[in-house]
């Protein structure tokens, strides 16, 4: 019994069955109990009530990366040992991708017209986010030019690969652009820069919500390409015999 | 030793298998007609054993460097002479006499026309030509006499044939008959790949892996 | 090798080859920005730099769908394929080609371009510099984009959305050089880290394009 077992398409499809509707529940309470905690907080001195888009901003900004980091990991998983399952995986997370990453934005600029009184300003976190949201919008449109689901795997997993390497030489080379107006980490481990525990709570619960919410989204987009490919699969099949 | 040894090959176009359990050997001076209806997967077999694409299953055994490609499609550039473009590929391919090639395939009249001013049977027989001065031993070719007529049909069994007689082969993909006594002939048909017979071991592709 | 970048010079040059149309691109670039921001010196002055970098990133970007997708239509990249060169030294060789076709009259053109949008000439040899370095870079990234489009009908779009991401660091890193040179500031930091861009990509990029290429052809 190895990890890989579940690269199996059926063995998947069977396991995501059971574990579908709990990653559901799950990431409904998480979201909920999470935004809804968040918003009955008090308003920071400073702040005031725009603090509590941070319940939405912080979890979608985080998801946004690390939605990039899982694709390409599963991209390097079918480079190297051909699992088409982890091929789609990569492909069902892209769109999911995208929208957190426009949902870090949108949320940013209303949170930034009344703090910093712009609704955009070419800040290197702003601009980070904007690039890799091209990304993700490059990797989308690849995927759906091609049409031989081989190729497309490939050639989508080798811009995965150069991508990410760019999109991190992009983060630094913008930093050097501008310096700009972000405040620093909002979980950061030093001590001092450390939000209250009033906030920090309620954000550790809509993070995990937003986590399960992807995985949720993840493995439903990915058991319909599993089915769409399984319906092509047998159409080709058909014609051929 | 064969030039060429493939042994329980399948080959996979679009993500589904095409042919498989395909086994032969090619010795130097011999050459071999690959026949079958249209998309049994000739053209596929011919892309594997020119190293373009990967087999699904089975194996080749050749040293590297041997194969000479040629398909539908001459790799001739419009703007460049018909010398100029046989020259190219004879500096890519480090291989032959561009004059003898050209003598071979009766062009030497036409060699500073561009190419854009051929025939289509003229084109044919610049891309043929490609092939002596590549200076590679195994010729392995889709369906070459396509726009040819009689005579340079008969040409090209000549030319062939004396590539063999030099120790060359040749793996011909065609629905004609050259005339070319030595040659055997391979037909495709009973190696048509039956779905669901194949091992699952190894899926060759998308199509495979989920049907 | 010699022989691959000898033919795709002439085949450049020759008539149809669509030589001199980045140049004359950039020229008409360069020509409707005034158009659009005015004529006063003192605001095309401050933009020139980053105005001229985009215009030879945009030049560039032009030609590059046809770095791949004439040899793939003839059956040219085929026969390259099954040839003793190595894929990885072929795409280094066409992208070579393409930048001497067009990064190259790109930046001979460059202070002619320069003077039309008031660039400060104390500005100029910054600007040839940052040229001259980073525009090996987009050939090759466009080589890049190039090989992963190859197969598709309509490609081109694809490949200005794939590979334009792609230019963002080293446009900001040629911008920012001729900024600090317009203003007389020190340069040898961007011009480090753009000619560290550059090298990475020149090392590293062929393999990618190359194993592209080769999904491509299967």
């Amino acid at each position: 019994m190895s990890i890989w077992e579940y690269a199996n398409p059926t063995k998947f499809m069977r396991t995501t069955d059971r574990l579908l509707p709990w990653l559901v529940v799950g990431a409904v309470i998480g979201c909920v109990a999470g935004v809804v905690w968040g918003f009955l907080t008090p308003e920071d001195f400073r702040q005031g009530s725009t603090v509590k888009i941070v319940f939405l901003h912080v979890p979608a900004a985080m998801m946004a990366i690390n939605i990039w980091v899982m694709m390409l990991i599963a991209s390097l998983i079918w480079i190297i040992r051909r699992h088409h399952v982890s091929a789609l995986a990569a492909k069902a997370a892209a769109p999911i991708g995208a929208v957190m990453t426009l949902i870090a934005l949108a949320t940013g600029a209303i949170w930034g017209q009344p703090m910093w009184g712009t609704w955009w300003e070419w800040d290197p976190r702003l601009t980070s986010f904007l690039i890799l949201f091209l990304f993700y919008v490059g990797y989308i449109a690849l995927w759906s030019a091609i049409e031989d689901p081989d190729s497309a795997a490939d050639l989508t997993g080798v811009l995965c690969l150069v991508g990410s390497v760019f999109a991190l030489l992009s983060r630094y080379a913008v930093l050097f652009w501008n310096q700009g107006l972000h405040q620093g980490a909002s979980l950061s481990v030093a001590p001092g820069e450390r939000m209250s525990a009033v906030y920090r709570y309620p954000l550790y619960l809509s993070m995990l919500g937003f986590f399960l919410l992807f995985l949720a989204l993840l493995v439903i987009r990915t058991r319909t390409e599993i089915r769409r490919r399984r319906l092509a699969a047998l159409q080709a099949r058909e014609m051929r015999a | 030793m064969s030039l060429l040894a493939v042994h329980d090959l399948a080959v996979s176009r679009g993500g589904l298998r095409t042919v498989e359990g395909i086994s032969f050997a090619l010795d130097p001076g011999q050459a071999l007609i690959l026949r079958g209806a249209n998309g049994i997967g000739k053209t596929t077999l011919l892309r594997t054993i020119a190293g373009l694409q990967q087999p699904v299953a089975g194996g080749i055994v050749m040293e590297d460097d041997l194969v000479a490609y040629a398909a539908h499609a001459d790799g001739l550039k419009a703007a460049l002479t018909v010398a100029e473009n046989l020259d190219f590929w004879a500096r890519v391919f480090g291989g032959g006499s561009v004059a003898q090639a050209l003598a071979a395939m009766d062009l030497t009249a036409l060699a500073a026309r561009p190419a854009s001013a051929l025939s289509a049977g003229q084109k044919r027989r610049l891309g043929l030509a490609r092939l002596l001065v590549t200076g590679r031993p195994l010729w392995v070719l889709d369906e070459p006499t396509v726009s040819l007529d009689t005579a340079s049909v008969a040409r090209f069994a000549q030319v062939v044939r004396a590539h063999l007689g030099q120790g060359g082969a040749a793996l011909i993909a065609t629905h004609i008959d050259l005339a070319i006594p030595e040659a055997q002939v391979l037909d495709l048909t009973p190696f048509r790949a039956r779905p669901g017979t194949a091992p699952a071991r190894l899926p060759s592709g998308f199509n495979e892996a989920f049907a | 090798m010699i022989a691959l970048l000898r033919r795709d010079l002439r085949l450049a040059t020759r008539a149809g080859g669509g030589f001199g149309l980045g140049v004359a691109f950039f020229l008409i670039l360069c020509t409707l920005v005034p158009f659009g921001i005015g004529p006063d010196r003192g605001a095309l002055a401050p933009v020139a730099p980053g105005i001229l970098w985009v215009g030879a990133l945009l030049s560039c970007l032009l030609s590059l769908d046809r770095i791949f997708a004439l040899d793939h239509e003839d059956g040219s990249l085929d026969l390259l394929a099954t040839a003793p060169l190595p894929l990885e030294g072929a795409v280094a060789v066409k992208a070579l080609a393409h930048w001497i076709t067009t990064g190259l009259p790109l930046i001979l053109a460059a202070p002619v371009f320069g003077v039309l949008l008031q660039l400060p000439g104390r500005a100029m040899p910054w600007l040839l510099a940052s040229l001259l370095i980073g525009t090996p870079a987009l050939s090759m990234l466009g080589a890049f984009g190039a090989a992963i489009t190859v197969g598709l009908r309509r490609g081109g779009m694809l490949l200005s959305l794939l590979v334009l991401p792609l230019y963002i660091p080293t446009l900001i890193f040629g911008a920012e050089i001729t900024r600090r040179g317009a203003e007389g500031a020190g340069t040898a930091t961007p011009l480090l880290f753009l000619a560290g861009i550059t090298l990475a990509v020149m090392a590293l990029i062929p393999f990618a394009a190359a194993a592209a290429l080769r999904v491509n052809l299967r």
